[in-house]
């Protein structure tokens, strides 16, 4: 090879491997644009607000106590469910919820980190002590999920479950009207 | 033969020494949550093991592989004896006195807390102290490869610093600086509680410092491999580096985007905001770009050996290979593994498909299939390329490295992409016991089955990595030559001074941390009202 061909072959090399990081550049680009988009157009975004929330005091008063726990019917015809884990179980340890209803999770933690999976589903938060998790979710069908905790909490980790059955709307109502809290536990 | 050959050798008996150990831990931890085993027992073991497993595979393994090959890489790359070779003893002995204090509490049950930490989840001082001595020991290492640079910068002025070695030092800066994260939350946070001096901590907080390392130590991992990909690969095939500005600037860039992004492990977390979460997973993003750039710079190399070796057609080269090469074979097999582990990470980086396998038996497949993958199968190359150098005897049994280097890799497709499907399902991570006999989680049986045969294959593939060693020390002496990189097709004459140092890229690298984490940092830490109650593990 002549240093000319060696020139010319290196500005060749030199092109082909632009056009390939322009072609990198884009397909990144591409990808943001792909979350902002469903991000703000889906709403699917994460919790907005840094909520905080002393997790020695939430079993005296505010919305964390006992008797404040389980499912709510809120004004607007939405329901919250407020639950609480600690090691090694969640309260309530069977949620109830309407199917097609827009449900607004609150939790928080009483003692270390855990997390809140809701198999088959992307209601899937960790509950970090002294902060609030929230998380808005939409259950199409009527059925039972499992909820795992699903953050290492220490020993007993793995008999952390709990349960969320999603029930017909009309049933959920008429089950709220009799009580303020509502929940499948026996 | 190595002048550091001893000290080289001491790093990787060291680094793979644990990683047969752990490798262990990791096949029982397999079987034992599997419906081969029974009802464990006693959980405990469970998450003492993955403790240890996490912890050796996760802070000592990489970091000894990084050190001893960076090392190997001053030495022959510089053409000079290592400075400060003292230090960088005292570096690999800090390392193993961490180790060994930080595995006594953890054997006896004092710090399963797991190698993430979590606090408020507080156990055994030692097990903490003992990974910041780690720490502190490859700090040493870091000063060092700067030190060995500069010296050779001096009485080389204006020359182009050799690929490796700038590759090298990159990755060490990134590990330097990403190290910090975690050492502030263990320093400020944890070890004052452990040792009594506090009783409350910021757990979200804490989770925010542990997010700054624990992204860009996934790289840290990674730069090794990438050393290999770009310095070892192509002359080891016979071909030459299609480009080395490219290779540079691949570096550069992932010490500046590896580290403002480790929000994204926070996604489902409610200490951040979502602003943030958006912001990390825009940079997330941006750090797939050194990797494209490299898969093209590869498989142009790789192509270029074979044309030099009368490959032809736009796809006939690939016939043309050296395939009986196991360098040729396993950078084969780590780019299947990266590319099928990059498709997992798109999806973990994006906030919306993330809540659906956060947390989930996905996550861990997935991290085994990159890092346990992808990673680990090169850094069995560097060992195998480097071993003949540091014992001057020959690495000859070229067939039982083939064997070996297939075994890990079937080995980790089958672990992995069983556990990623369940992790689909959702199964959750880090527990001791699943119980298959409920209808809900019975389908989940036959891929953890799966999965657990693959360990043992792993296992296997391990045991023949150590074999090939040990023979390696035994075999007739042979001079093996001076240690060679690859070459560029175009070696580079001068190159830009941007390109040349760190400076510019370190700055960048800590202002966008400061822009990506001084605020989420700075409003806990302001804070008094968010320190929680410690809960101590492990006191009988
Ligand atoms: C025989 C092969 C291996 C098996 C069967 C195995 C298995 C496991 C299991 C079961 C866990 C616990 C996961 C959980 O419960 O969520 C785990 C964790 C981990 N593994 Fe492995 N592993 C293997 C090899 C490796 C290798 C080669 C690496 C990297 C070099 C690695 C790195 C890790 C890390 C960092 C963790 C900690 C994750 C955590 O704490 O959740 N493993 N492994
Ligand atoms: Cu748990
Ligand atoms: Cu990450």
């Amino acid at each position: 090879m002549t240093s000319e061909d060696h020139a010319a072959s290196a500005v060749v090399a030199q092109k082909i491997e632009r056009r390939w990081a322009a072609i990198s550049i884009l397909i990144v680009v591409f990808l943001t644009a792909m979350a902002a988009v469903a991000g703000i157009h889906q709403a699917t975004m994460p919790q907005a607000r840094v909520e905080i929330i002393d997790p020695e005091k939430i079993h005296l008063s505010g919305e964390f106590v006992e008797t404040n726990l389980g499912s709510a019917i809120e004004p607007d015809g939405s329901v919250t469910v407020r639950a609480v884990g600690q090691q090694y179980s969640f309260t309530p340890q069977c949620i109830l919820v309407p199917v097609d209803t827009k449900v607004t999770f609150r939790a928080t933690s009483a003692d270390v980190v855990h997390g809140l999976l809701i198999q088959q589903t992307n209601v899937n938060t960790m509950l970090v002590p002294g902060y609030v998790s929230e998380q808005v979710a939409r259950f199409s069908r009527v059925g039972d999920h499992l909820m795992p905790c699903q953050e290492f909490c220490s020993v007993g980790h793995e008999g952390m479950w709990a349960m969320v059955k999603v029930i017909d709307r009309n049933e959920f109502m008429s089950l709220a009207a009799s009580k303020r809290r509502v929940s499948c536990v026996e | 033969m190595l002048n550091s050959r001893r000290l080289v050798l001491a790093h990787f008996w060291m680094a793979f020494g644990g990683f047969g150990l752990a490798l262990l831990l990791g096949a029982w931890q397999m079987f034992i949550r599997s419906p081969l085993a029974g009802w464990i027992g006693n959980p405990e073991w469970y998450y003492r093991s993955v403790t240890a497993h996490g912890t050796i595979m996760g802070y000592v393994f990489p970091t000894l592989i990084a050190m001893g090959f960076g090392y190997a890489i001053t030495e022959t790359s510089l053409k000079a004896p290592i400075a400060g070779v003292r230090w960088a003893w005292a570096g690999i002995a800090l390392i193993l006195i961490g180790s060994i204090m930080a595995m006594i509490p953890v054997s006896a049950g004092l710090a399963s807390v797991l190698y993430t930490f979590y606090p408020p989840m507080i156990g055994n001082p030692f097990y903490y102290i003992g990974v910041v001595l780690v720490v502190v020991g490859s700090w040493i290492w870091v000063a060092l490869m700067s030190i060995n640079l500069i010296r050779w910068k001096r009485a080389n002025s204006g020359k182009p610093v050799p690929l490796a070695m700038y590759a090298n030092v990159a990755g060490s800066y990134l590990w330097g600086w990403t190290a910090v994260g975690a050492a502030l939350e263990l320093i400020l946070q944890i070890i004052p509680v452990a040792v009594g001096l506090r009783s409350t901590i910021d757990a979200g907080l804490a989770r925010i410092f542990f997010s700054w390392t624990l992204h860009a130590i996934v790289y840290f991992w990674l730069i090794p491999t990438y050393i290999a990909y770009y310095t070892i690969v192509p002359r080891a095939i016979g071909g030459k580096l299609y480009s080395d500005s490219m290779a540079r600037i691949s570096f550069v860039l992932f010490l500046v985007v590896a580290m403002p992004i480790g929000i994204h492990h926070t996604f489902a977390d409610p200490m951040v905001g979502a602003g943030f979460k958006f912001v990390h997973s825009v940079f997330t993003a941006i750090v797939a770009l050194p990797t494209l750039l490299t898969v093209f710079t590869i498989c142009a190399s790789v192509e270029i050996a074979s044309r030099l070796r009368g490959g032809r057609g736009p796809f006939g080269w690939l016939v043309a290979l050296p395939w009986n090469n196991p360098t040729m074979l396993a950078v084969t097999f780590s780019f299947i593994m990266l590319g099928f582990g990059g498709a997992g990470g798109l999806i973990n980086m994006s906030y919306q498909l993330d809540a659906s396998i956060h947390n989930t038996q996905w996550i861990t497949g997935h991290f085994h299939l990159i890092f346990g993958g992808a990673i680990v199968i090169m850094y069995f190359v560097i060992a195998y390329d480097l071993w003949p150098h540091l014992t001057g005897r020959n690495l000859a049994n070229l067939s039982l490295m083939r064997l070996q280097l297939w075994l890990w890799f079937i080995g980790m497709i089958v672990t992995t992409f069983p556990w990623h499907y369940v992790g689909i399902l959702g199964m959750p991570r880090r527990m001791a016991y699943y119980d298959y006999t409920h209808p809900a989680i019975a389908d989940q049986a036959l891929p953890v089955i799966l999965s657990a045969t693959g360990g043992l294959i792993l296992v296997v593939s391990a045991a023949l990595f150590f074999v090939i060693l040990i023979r390696g020390h035994l075999s007739e002496k042979a001079d093996p030559g001076e240690y060679r990189f690859s070459v560029a097709v175009h070696p580079p004459q001068r190159v830009p001074v941007a390109l040349n140092s760190h400076g510019l890229w370190v700055g960048l690298m800590i202002a966008l941390t400061a822009t990506n984490y001084g605020f989420p940092i700075l409003q806990l830490a302001v804070r008094s009202d968010t320190s929680v109650p410690a809960v101590y593990v492990g006191v009988k």
